[in-house]
């Protein structure tokens, strides 16, 4: 998170925003318009360059939309004089008016492209990111910890199989909805996760990817009102964020749930998301998402770890394993299981999925908390270190060799 | 957009399978490769002979070797192919999606010579 006392960052996030607001729109109408997505894509990530490099002394313009398209238009012109490959589409651009800002919203069909399943999970994140958020290439490149070329390589080789092997740009039809939805959500999803926990790394000049998630969520829940699974995982995100500023101690070290200052989390945000999960419930159409959502309200609404509705969470996780049975979610499920049924039943159901999850480092930590609650200190030794060579995340890292040392 | 569809299986599973079955298998692709002939949508393809029969050239510099088998050594072999024209890659999951025999299915776009 940055603070908002540093000038720097305070215009970098207004650019952000504003970067949010209007390249999504301005690629999905200029692909429309030249029914090139490759190109479309460029020219708005060219206008986003050249915005960088003059707003912040300029000034963001009064009609940054209006500046974006015309810059957009600018360039297409520049590339007229370069390169005759796409004369015939640039001179219909530059002759005419720009498309209207006014028009329907086309951006559902620019995510749905982003993320096409033929693109690799990777490509559509990263892509996702440029075309619908204007991030530019560098500070995808940051996010990811991967190198600029690697990076800029990566969406170049996306947007080639987007043309070259006819990706559509378009809706899915209603048959294709459902699956198709799926995957966008695994995408923003992953974006969030990606930059909540980057959070715990050297963050100084990482964008916060949460933010983005969040924003596509809510843009995705607006465009498509009546997909409960898009509000189950917007809720799922708020909630998560309505929590952030207490999952850290004072030096940066991490503050399980249980230890967490539950008087300074966000509880308007967490009524606003509790009431999100009832709206998406009402549809009567449950899934993986909502489940996951009613877990962490249940989590949030709770006045202290001890008074946790376990019963009822536990309930939900077996929902959550017949929308998704796999070793991950068993794992969730057996943890709260230990406060209903206690530590030797909870260990019973760790041993039922260890094979799987051997190099998962949580099941060895889960399963060393266990053995402990059971008194079998020594036995949960092993299983701390074992964890401890599983993760590279520092914040994880130092808990677990504080246990080491108690 | 032209695409091929590249039918890949198991022929062990194909060669195992009771004569009845197999039949059934080449009735239900005989009815979806008429079907979509008629539409249109399949422009071309062949059924291959088993991989046993396949023969590899490999160019080595100026010299050539002719090996026994396909150039890839695996259990999923291509066992056939059709040259689809259809509006998307969308339009071609979609039909490979139908495909009967079941097995793998790779996509890949022809490169169109515009000049001719």
């Amino acid at each position: 998170m940055s603070s908002a006392t540093d000038p720097r960052s305070a215009t970098d996030e207004a650019l952000a925003r504003v970067f949010r607001e209007e390249t999504g729109r301005l690629v999905a109408g200029l692909v429309r318009f030249l029914g090139d997505f490759d190109l479309a894509e460029e020219l708005v990530q060219e206008a986003v360059l050249s915005a960088i490099e003059t707003w912040p002394s300029s000034g963001i313009p009064a009609n940054p939309a209006a500046w974006l398209t015309t810059t957009a238009r600018r360039k297409a012109i520049d590339r007229i004089r370069r390169e005759s490959r796409y004369r015939d589409k640039l001179v219909l651009l530059a002759g005419s008016p720009a498309p209207a800002p006014t028009e329907p919203d086309d951006r559902l069909r620019l995510i749905f492209t982003c993320c096409h399943p033929a693109l690799a999970r990777e490509a559509q994140l990263a892509l996702t990111l440029r075309a619908v958020c204007g991030l530019t290439t560098p500070e995808i490149a940051r996010a990811f910890l991967a190198t600029e070329p690697a990076m800029a390589q990566r969406i170049v080789r996306a947007k080639r199989k987007i043309v070259e092997a006819g990706i559509p740009y378009r809706v899915p039809s209603r048959e294709e909805l459902t699956g198709r939805l799926q995957e966008v959500l695994a995408v923003l999803y992953l974006l969030f996760n990606e930059g909540y926990l980057a959070s715990a790394g050297p963050v100084a000049h990482r964008r916060d990817l949460t933010t983005d998630a969040e924003w596509l969520a809510g843009l995705l829940g607006r465009l498509l009102p009546e997909e409960p699974e898009v509000l189950g995982l917007l809720a799922l995100m708020r909630l998560h964020l309505a929590r952030a500023g207490t999952r850290f101690d004072r030096y940066g070290g991490l503050v399980l749930l249980r230890d967490q200052d539950r008087s300074r989390w966000n509880r308007n945000a967490i009524a606003a998301a509790g009431r999100l999960i009832e709206q998406a419930a009402a549809m009567g159409r449950p899934g993986p998402y909502q489940v996951q959502a009613a877990i962490a309200a249940l989590h949030s609404e709770a006045a202290s770890w001890e008074e946790t509705d376990w019963e009822e969470i536990v309930a939900l996780y077996s929902l959550l394993l017949a929308f998704q049975p796999s070793p991950v979610v068993r794992l969730n499920r057996a943890i709260a299981l230990r406060h209903l049924a206690g530590p030797a039943a909870a260990l019973a159901e760790v041993e039922a999925v260890a094979p799987e999850l051997d190099s998962y480092h949580l099941l060895h930590a889960t399963r060393a908390e266990l053995l402990r609650d059971l008194g079998r200190a020594e036995e949960a030794r092993p299983e701390d270190e074992a964890a401890l060579k599983l993760t590279q995340n520092p914040a994880e890292r130092e808990l677990l060799r504080q246990r080491l040392l108690d | 957009m032209k695409y091929i569809l590249l039918f890949c299986g198991n022929e062990e599973r194909w060669d195992t399978m009771a004569e009845a079955e197999r039949n059934g298998m080449y009735a239900r692709i005989g009815e979806w490769w008429g079907s979509h002939s008629a539409s249109g949508k399949i422009f071309g393809g062949e059924e291959l002979q088993p991989v046993t029969t396949a023969t590899t050239v490999r160019h080595n510099g100026d010299s050539t070797v002719v090996t026994d088998g396909p150039f890839i050594e695996a259990k999923e072999t291509v066992g056939g192919f059709a040259l689809i024209d259809v509006a998307n890659l969308d339009e071609a999951i979609e039909l490979a999606k139908t495909w009967p025999a079941k097995g793998l299915v790779e996509i890949r776009p022809l490169v169109v010579d515009s000049s001719m």
